[in-house]
């Protein structure tokens, strides 16, 4: 009977990432996954012939730079190539055309508030000191401040230099930051509507709360702390598809020798006296390892696949109450040529960044009333892309691959489960919303991939739906995630870890929860640490 | 040679208690109040003549012991530890006193969760009074006193246990909805405590912060208050008794005086001008105004510089909540409730949904088709309040927000009309017994009781608005931006209710500069 030094349980990114680390430090690594494909969320699927979708994570900033390097992701294949810009449409056939070079995006804010433009400078230093704050501690272990640990205090220490440094009244700010809802914070900088909604739209993604939901302004953190290639807060796309992040990962794991089993779907973790010792499969199977790492999120993790009498009552009343909750959906659509929009330029940079198509604040708050109502946007956020006009792997040539992320979907209907009536609805709204920009489009649409939150927990396994395995709401950062005590990525039971999304630093294809816990596993292990550090250009 | 040595601006109940410390510590004090009487918002109102109700706060329930015993307060109360009955239109009711809840129809289960929840909640009150009774820290700039409120917030974090301190890190964080999800099955229940989360706030049950509104307005349990008390002859007692108070300590307490502005020289507080036009100079000037009032309106935007400015204009504090004044010609009759229990405070807030879409329409500027409502019918514990054998309703209106879309002088009437239609519902007789009604709005409330936006805690109590960040970074610690200009009132740490702490703490503050001066 074959014993793995670990087995990791899901070949998403951050498990990929997990595994990567730990044969790269010698240890006889196992990834299973339910599927017949890698990739979790990070995906390129063909679901059209010759068009291929990212069908759930759609683009590329967060993936942690030092790991890129470190695995050398770009040998095995990753290509990241940078967009800009983006553009909103407005009821009444104007756009606000958000410019990636900076002169040009100040002549537009300018064109509908000079006020606006001077305030954008401050706004975006702002944002930019409260990015830079966060950056360093995405590739640490956060402490426990509750604990006397030498490496505990050490690291409390090392948070509070960070935060103290920001000055008084820059603490309070950086505490304001994290506390108010993106709404308010905008308000703060800017009286033009369009405006504000463009930006609005980082603090909401795949978060169950409205523009004017305290907590949200953090939200925008996790859509600019990335960058491309050094760019801080730039975006990109990954050339073929983010199934090219998974594959680059997976090649770098089976790089150093470890083994990937698709098709392996974990019934339950084997706890045997206090200690994880291996892995049941559904079809009775059973593979043993000396440690198992789950990159399920903590719901599924905890609830599902570990018997409560293995854990502690607290865990399992603290997973019982994580907040993983549902908010968004996705289109992927087939085009047979490139769409026009009212008032663009098809050769317009514009073409090529975000779009979305909610001009004010009060529309998207209005959206999110219909989520707590336990049913979709009448009136969604979208953030719609057409990659295939950088990434022309993507769709045939002359044709195109178009990805809508949709806000508001919730997990259930009034309380039942999605039928395909709903589904039909759901992606009907979601097609008008964009007609109403786009004279040809409807007749472009060869095929249109619905996806509602539901589909996305049953095909990915991410509960409820939720993108980022779990709020990242501040009850749910840094030392709280997943949850109070348990944030250092260890488990209830020795030997058994978490790596997903759903411990710190939290959501996004980032791969920083996957190779923070890597770090932990190997010291535990007392063998040489392979995670690099983060960089210090921060 | 100054006329006095601190001239507070605004005889609120915190400017009062400010002043009555400094007049203690041989400070010669005079207190300017633009109404009639003293006590700002804890203010009695004859609505129509014979009839009183408290025109602001219903209640009191959380003014701070020490305070009351400092200024040798003497309060008669008419009731205390006052019930929380929530009404169900079939008049299948439930009541809380103190820690147990009890109905006809609670589950087991529902029943034994509320003590423990109720005691939890109370001890996290309890923390949130170790940092209520000092100034707000300094956590970068932080001298001695500082680091010792920040070292006692540490032990008594640590006294937790480890399990509570872990639930409190993400309790406060989190939104009412959750928690009650979490914790109780009886959507009534749920619902009467998630009112409480969001009592006087621009904030809906789902709103992340409002389990923070709760545990604040748990501070009363601390405080010895086991429910809302009612102060015998309403809420201006308060303001008069203060006032006596201060005035026994020596403080000059002027009332009709309007503060026209806060004079500057040299970036310093050199005294105040009434709207009458005399000047008064004072080494040192208290505003009991809230911060938006002081710097906009009194100091002046052009006084000081961009910054401050911005961030004043940034506070956030649009009232939405209403007053409704009923004169009754006998006392109504509630579905299911007993003579005795109108006396006691009734919640009209019959599920988290209807709570919610109440909130939902104040996001856009609109008030609630259904609003939520906290009913105080006082002359049953204060007969004394109406003329023999009549009554008086008051009733604490949510949502209506201060910037009506519509406009409120042509909704005004309709509001009222739609919050008596709500009343009718769980009191079918009340339209009949209805001899005068008045309804304050935010508008009416900013009018009366000068206080901006109408939102009686002077600045929304969510999380960026609190400790040092309340009022604003730059000016915590009740100093400002301004020399010799501080801050008393609710918009100072720690906030809103008749506490009576923002004045304390700032004189303490400014007694513990003029030491080290």
């Amino acid at each position: 009977m074959k014993k793995y030094d670990a087995i990791v349980i899901g070949a998403g990114h951050n498990g990929l990432t997990n595994g990567a680390y730990l044969a790269k430090a010698g240890l006889d690594v196992l990834v299973v996954e339910r599927n017949a494909y890698i990739g979790g969320a990070t995906v390129s699927r063909e679901l059209y012939p010759d068009w291929k979708y990212s069908n759930c994570s759609y683009v590329c900033s967060l993936l942690r730079p030092e790991i890129t390097r470190d695995l050398e992701l770009p040998r095995h294949g990753l290509q990241v190539v940078p967009y800009g810009g983006g553009v909103t449409y407005m009821e009444n056939g104007d756009h606000f055309a958000n410019y990636n070079e900076h002169d040009r995006q100040l002549r537009e804010i300018s064109r509908l508030s000079v006020r606006d433009a001077n305030a954008y400078e401050r706004y975006e230093a702002d944002v930019m000191k409260q990015t830079r704050l966060i950056r360093p501690f995405l590739m640490r272990t956060p402490p426990d401040p509750t604990s006397l640990k030498p490496r505990d205090l050490k690291e409390l220490a090392v948070l509070a230099k960070a935060f103290t440094e920001m000055g008084e009244t820059g603490l309070a700010d950086t505490l304001r930051f994290w506390t108010m809802s993106i709404g308010d914070y905008l308000d703060e900088y800017f009286e033009t509507d369009v405006l504000k909604a463009h930006l609005a739209g980082s603090g909401i993604i795949g978060t169950a709360l409205g523009v004017y939901s305290p907590g949200t302004a953090y939200v925008l953190l996790h859509h600019y702390m990335g960058d491309v290639d050094g760019t801080v807060g730039a975006w990109g796309f990954a050339r073929g598809g983010m199934g090219a992040v998974s594959g680059a990962l997976a090649a770098a794991f089976q790089g150093y020798g470890g083994e990937i089993r698709c098709d392996a779907n974990v019934d339950q973790i084997i706890v045997k006296n206090g200690r994880a010792t291996g892995v049941a499969l559904k079809d009775g199977t059973e593979l043993y390892a000396d440690n198992i790492v789950s990159n399920l999120d903590p719901k599924r993790t905890f609830l599902d696949i570990m018997d409560a009498g293995d854990l502690p009552a607290d865990v399992v009343r603290k997973a019982e109450n994580f907040k993983i909750r549902g908010s968004s959906g996705k289109l992927n659509i087939a085009l047979d040529g490139l769409p026009t929009f009212h008032g663009m330029d098809p050769k317009s940079p514009l073409m090529m960044g975000d779009m979305h198509f909610s001009d004010s604040l009060e529309r998207m708050e209005r959206a999110y009333d219909d989520w707590k109502d336990d049913t979709w946007s009448k009136d969604p956020y979208l953030d719609m892309l057409i990659p295939s006009q950088i990434d022309p792997t993507m769709a045939p040539p002359g044709k195109h691959m178009m990805t809508v992320f949709v806000q508001y979907a919730p997990p259930k209907i009034n309380g039942r489960d999605w039928t395909s009536e709903d589904r039909d609805a759901f992606g009907k709204t979601v097609i008008d919303s964009i007609a109403k920009y786009s004279p040809d489009f409807k007749d472009l649409i060869l095929h249109a991939e619905v996806r509602t939150p539901q589909d996305i927990e049953n095909e990915v396994g991410l509960t409820e739906g939720n993108i980022f395995m779990g709020e990242l709401t501040f009850d749910q950062l840094l030392f709280n995630r997943p949850f109070p005590g348990y944030a250092q990525y260890r488990g209830p039971v020795k030997g058994m870890y978490m790596c997903s999304s759903g411990s710190h630093p939290g959501g996004g294809v980032m791969a920083a929860p996957g190779a923070n816990a890597a770090r932990e596993i190997l010291m535990d292990l007392k063998l040489t640490n392979t995670v690099p550090g983060g960089y210090a250009d921060d | 040679m100054t006329d006095y040595d601190v001239i507070v601006v605004g005889g609120g109940h915190n400017g009062l208690v400010c002043s009555a410390y400094l007049a203690k510590s041989g400070r010669k004090v005079l207190v300017l109040e633009a109404n009639d009487v003293p006590g700002g918002a804890a203010s009695t109102r004859e609505f129509s003549p014979g009839y009183s109700v408290s025109g602001c706060a219903n209640w009191l329930y959380q003014l701070n012991p020490d305070v009351v015993k400092d200024l040798g307060l003497r309060l008669d109360y008419a009731a205390r530890d006052l019930d929380t009955i929530g009404l169900s239109p079939d008049g299948k009711h439930l009541t809380i006193s103190g820690d147990v809840v009890t109905s006809d129809h609670l589950s087991a289960k529902d029943k034994a969760a509320f003590g423990p929840f109720q005691a939890k909640m109370v001890k996290f009150a309890r923390l949130l009074n170790t940092a209520f009774k000092r100034r707000p820290p300094k956590l970068v700039e932080n001298n001695i006193h500082d680091r010792m409120t920040l070292l006692k917030l540490g032990i008594d974090m640590k006294l937790l246990g480890k399990e509570d301190m872990q639930e409190l890190l993400r309790m406060a964080l989190i939104n009412m909805y959750d928690v009650m999800q979490e914790t109780f099955d009886d959507e009534l229940l749920k619902s009467v405590l998630a009112l409480e989360g969001v009592m006087g706030s621009h904030m809906g049950p789902r709103s992340p912060n409002t389990v923070f509104g709760y545990i604040y307005r748990r501070l009363g349990e601390v405080y010895g208050f086991h429910g809302p008390a009612q102060v015998k002859g309403g809420m201006g007692v308060i303001g008069t008794a203060l006032a006596s108070a201060a005035t026994a300590s020596g403080v000059e307490v002027r009332t009709g005086a309007r503060v026209a502005s806060i004079n500057l020289k040299a970036d310093s507080a050199q005294g105040v001008t009434l709207t009458d036009g005399t000047t008064l100079t004072a080494t040192t000037v208290v505003s009991n105004a809230d911060p938006k009032t002081t710097f906009e309106k009194l100091v002046g935007f052009r006084n000081i510089e961009a910054g401050t400015t911005r961030r004043v204009s940034n506070i956030r504090m649009k009232g939405n909540a209403a007053k409704l004044h009923l004169a009754l010609d006998a006392l109504p009759d509630f579905t299911g409730l007993s003579g005795d229990q109108l006396g006691q405070r009734l919640v009209i807030a019959p599920s988290m949904k209807y709570l919610e879409n109440a909130f939902n329409h104040a996001k856009y500027g609109e008030f609630s088709q259904a609003p939520a409502m906290e009913i105080s019918i006082p002359t049953v514990n204060d007969p004394d309040l109406a003329p023999s054998g009549k009554h008086v309703l008051s009733a604490t209106i949510q949502f209506a927000p201060y910037e009506l879309k519509a406009g409120w002088n042509d909704n005004k009437k309709l509001f009222e009309q739609i919050c008596i239609d709500v009343l009718a519902r769980y009191a079918p007789d009340i339209r009949s017994l209805i001899t005068v009604s008045e309804l304050l709005t935010p508008a009416d409330l900013e009018a009366q009781y000068n206080m901006y936006g109408g939102h009686w805690h002077h600045g929304e109590i969510s999380l960026d608005q609190i400790m040092m960040m309340r009022p604003f970074p730059g000016a915590t610690q009740y100093a400002t931006p301004v020399d010799n200009l501080y801050l008393c009132g609710a918009g100072a740490h720690p906030g809103g209710g008749v506490m009576g702490l923002a004045g304390r703490n700032a004189a303490r503050e400014i007694i513990q500069r003029g030491k080290t001066a």
